[in-house]
């Protein structure tokens, strides 16, 4: 859709940490614009991070979370050289996929 | 039979015709069908979000750790990072008590996923963030006082 995630993906001894910048708007529906008009809501709702075929984390999003949203967290389960999946779907229906290498 | 597919060509009408004239937007039209929990990022505040969460009264627990600054210069981006110590840790909810819809994030952790998540949201105003930690089908929660100098839903 927009611009492409950025993910970073690195094997620890704790586990793989995983950073990841998403490009959205995430309007939260209650502001106005220079019009007036209420800009309508437009946000991502559900984010699903994935590594061989597993399911990792699950988020589910309100408008509340800010502009080009950033996610961090730490999971065990997969290691260097193995793939990530993240993929987020918006209330508009919209979606975007991105994968990275775990490095 | 007649009778359903009148009914079903009225009310998609009817909803388009809202969504058209404004009434209802698109997206709410859309939004009602997304397996995404609408009750839950509908409710004001701590224990209304977790009874649409699932769950009965939270009990405070010391076992959960917030990270977030004190006072956040720019309400529009606020990192608020959760860790939780309990055990089975299932899910990670974070909520804003004074913005219109307390629920800001839900972060659902299988097993094998650390209990620890960051992220960024917006706060309307100075408020108490809350964090709601599902363990074992029970719900654990802690606050911490956030100062927002200017507030993050556009004025």
């Amino acid at each position: 859709m927009a611009d492409p995630m950025r993910i970073r993906a690195t094997s620890t001894p704790d586990g793989v940490d995983v950073r990841v910048l998403m490009s959205h708007e995430m309007e939260t529906g209650q502001r106005r614009d220079g019009g007036g008009q209420l800009v309508p809501a437009h946000f991502i709702q559900t984010v699903k991070v994935s590594c061989k075929g597993k399911t990792v984390l699950d988020a589910l999003w309100g408008p509340a979370v800010s502009k080009n949203p950033y996610l961090q967290f730490k999971f065990k389960g997969c290691d260097k050289g193995d793939e990530l999946t993240v993929t987020w779907t918006d209330n508009k229906g919209d979606s975007r996929t991105d994968k990275v290498v775990i490095a | 039979m007649n009778e359903q597919r009148r009914n079903i060509v009225k009310s998609s009408a009817i909803l388009g015709l809202m969504a058209a004239a404004g009434l209802l937007s698109i997206e709410q039209a859309q939004a009602q069908s997304a397996d995404w929990n609408k009750a839950a990022f509908d409710t004001k505040d701590l224990a209304g979000t977790v009874k649409a969460l699932g769950g009965d009264a939270p009990t405070q627990s010391a076992e959960i750790a917030i990270t977030a600054p004190d006072i956040a210069e720019n309400g529009a981006v606020v990192p608020v990072g959760v860790t939780s110590k309990i055990p089975n840790t299932q899910a990670v909810y974070i909520l804003v008590e004074k913005n219109p819809n307390a629920l800001a994030a839900g972060f659902n952790l299988p097993a094998g996923t650390e209990p620890t998540v960051s992220t960024r949201i917006k706060m309307g105003q100075t408020s108490n963030v809350h964090a709601v930690v599902k363990a074992d089908n029970k719900f654990y929660y802690t606050t911490k006082e956030v100062k927002v100098t200017l507030g993050g839903c556009g004025g």
